[in-house]
């Protein structure tokens, strides 16, 4: 029977809160915590979110009758309050596949986080989590290489990778900038890295970089023995101008390039992962402006998301945080994001802030990148924390070594292979820390003075952003 | 102020475990016990110091699939010194459900 039109406005619940709807194994499932304007029923408020985010405007329209909108509309299908908050709950929401453009993360946020955050009838709305169907995943590109694929091509096993930032941040000359890469990775580096806001400014321009950098990559390679990269920046202004870094990179030799995939934004990261993988090139991901989006527990979208979106864009590293460092990061949160860059299925585990399953099925995994005030004596949690599969990085960690960068790495690697060591001989590496680090240290006197130097730098802020509990 | 020491000329390292003293026997025991209880698969190779940088290095025998024994396996890499002498030799861990290697160590460094 068809329907009539009935020009008006109705309740957003009469068509979007359907709480009888058992979502398909295709559909794409949110979760929204939400503070409603005061006196809105909270079924209404989810299905505003719905509509919003779907399908739906403030009024009817006559088009809406000529196609099927139960075919294609969000459903706000349950509601949940939020521990230990009576003014926020959770709204969760299924969106049918048809709704988005096959392979594209930038059409997946334009819809569930565009509009509907400036929604009037909510205080205030963040996006927790998104399950992202298989029949979806399989869609995307994904992580151009994947962490088997880069540790068969860096020859690196059974240990956690180490990088370190080159600092100062900005206003190194190339050549300066490339001696300093050398002495980390002749030190014991695997990696170093060109610092996000480090693109092509009047002090160092990208293509003496490029050429200094590599110089010292192929040099500490051929001295140690050991395979190495430094993270060459290609964010760029413009695609066609990162697509010119990237080529100038892959004819040096580089085997690992970077990019910053919020301010450069999800079109040019997945395009840059499309030819990182048709190049054979690793990718190194920044998260520049996350905090911007995700820090506040009331609004935005939360970092587990834009980790998934990552993931499906496409990026063999990650920057995850460290939970032991300078840089926000609660441990059991932390947990659950790098489990899903890594895994291949997540359980849903609201212990660990994870909303839904997630199956990534074949797609290859992110490694995780620690970075951000983060020393010698953090190493043992690191380890523990973060297992082989990551790339610890110590920016001032190394470079502040008193006696320059190349002792600096080598602490670092003796620091990481002791842990490692004593991990694989059934030792309690985070509580035993202390002894694993002093008697590495014995044999170490680049060890032994960053110990000295570092013994009394702590980060113990709180968190500001903490999984929802009962308090 | 300390004395800043000079960073010596930069040696010829291989990866895992090589910037720590060459493992003991009995630590190389415990390093096989744990790649045996992570399931994966024992592989020892073998190459000439100066060929060390390929990713191929000779494959001493097979892989032992399924070995559960730390003996069997140290067993293993004495004969390939005793044949190999010279030769830099590294025990790998084969997993098969990432299709990689969960670890690779040096068991034995050049001139040793």
């Amino acid at each position: 029977m068809a329907k009539t039109y009935q020009a008006g406005v109705k309740d957003y619940a009469s068509s979007y809160w359907t709480p009888d709807y058992i979502p398909l194994d295709t559909d794409l499932l949110a979760c929204f915590k939400i503070v409603g304007q005061e006196g809105v029923p909270r079924e209404e408020v989810a299905a505003a979110v719905a509509a919003e985010s779907s399908t739906g405007t403030w009024t009817t329209v006559w088009t809406d009758l000529l196609t099927d909108l139960d075919y294609y509309k969000g459903r706000a299908y349950r509601i949940e309050p939020v521990p230990g908050d009576n003014t926020a709950f959770y709204a969760f929401v299924a969106y049918p596949i048809d709704l988005f453009e096959e392979g594209s993360v930038v059409n997946v946020l334009t819809s569930l986080v565009g509009n509907v955050f400036g929604f009037k009838a909510l205080r205030s709305l963040r996006l927790e989590d998104i399950r992202f169907p298989i029949a979806y995943v399989k869609t995307c590109g994904g992580p151009p290489n994947g962490i088997q694929v880069e540790r068969d091509r860096m020859n690196k096993y059974g240990r956690a990778l180490l990088g370190c930032t080159i600092k100062p941040k900005l206003g190194l000359s190339a050549k300066n900038y490339g001696m300093a890469v050398y002495e980390c990775l002749r030190g014991g580096l695997d990696f170093t890295k060109d610092d996000e806001n480090v693109n092509s400014q009047p002090f160092m321009r990208w293509r003496h970089r490029f050429e200094f950098v590599m110089e010292a990559v192929l040099k500490a390679q051929a001295e140690t023995g050991e395979r190495k990269g430094h993270y060459l920046n290609v964010t760029a202004a413009t695609p066609e101008e990162m697509y010119k870094r990237a080529e100038f990179a892959k004819e040096l030799g580089a085997p690992i390039i970077m990019h910053d995939y919020l301010t450069g934004g999800l079109c040019a990261n997945t395009g840059l992962a499309n030819w990182c993988r048709d190049n054979g090139i690793l990718l190194h991901i920044h998260r520049a402006m996350h905090a911007v989006l995700d820090r506040n527990p009331y609004h935005g979208i939360h970092f587990r998301v834009l980790t998934k979106c990552l993931r499906l864009s496409g990026g063999d590293h990650l920057h995850s945080g460290t939970v032991v460092g300078k840089l926000e990061g609660d441990r059991e949160a932390t947990l659950g994001w790098i489990d899903t860059m890594r895994e291949s299925f997540i359980p849903e585990n609201r212990g660990r802030g994870l909303f839904f399953d997630q199956d990534w099925g074949s797609m290859p995994g992110v490694i995780p990148v620690a970075s951000g005030g983060i020393h010698v004596w953090h190493m043992p949690a690191l380890v523990n924390i973060f297992g082989d599969d990551s790339c610890l990085q110590f920016g001032g960690g190394t470079l502040g070594h008193p006696w320059g960068n190349a002792a600096g790495a080598t602490a670092n690697r003796v620091a990481v292979e002791a842990c490692t060591d004593a991990r694989n001989q059934g030792r309690q590496v985070e509580r035993e820390g202390k002894e694993v680090l002093t008697e590495a240290a014995q044999h170490s006197p680049e060890l032994k003075i960053a110990m000295e130097t570092w013994k009394e730098i702590k980060f113990e802020f709180d968190t500001v952003d903490k999984l929802d509990v009962s308090r | 102020m300390d004395e800043i020491r000079p960073y010596n000329a930069t040696e010829r390292k291989g990866e895992t475990f090589s910037y720590l003293p060459p493992l003991t026997p009995e630590k190389i025991r415990k390093h096989i016990a744990y790649l045996i209880a992570q399931g994966w698969n024992p592989a020892i190779e073998h190459t000439e110091p100066e060929k060390a940088f390929s990713n191929f290095w000779y494959l001493w025998k097979l892989p032992f699939f399924g070995e559960k024994s730390v003996e069997k396996v140290i067993a293993e890499i004495e004969a390939c010194h005793r044949t190999n002498s010279g030769h830099i030799i590294r025990l790998t861990g084969f997993d098969n459900f990432t299709q990689s290697r969960g670890t690779a160590f040096i068991v034995h460094r050049a001139g040793y």
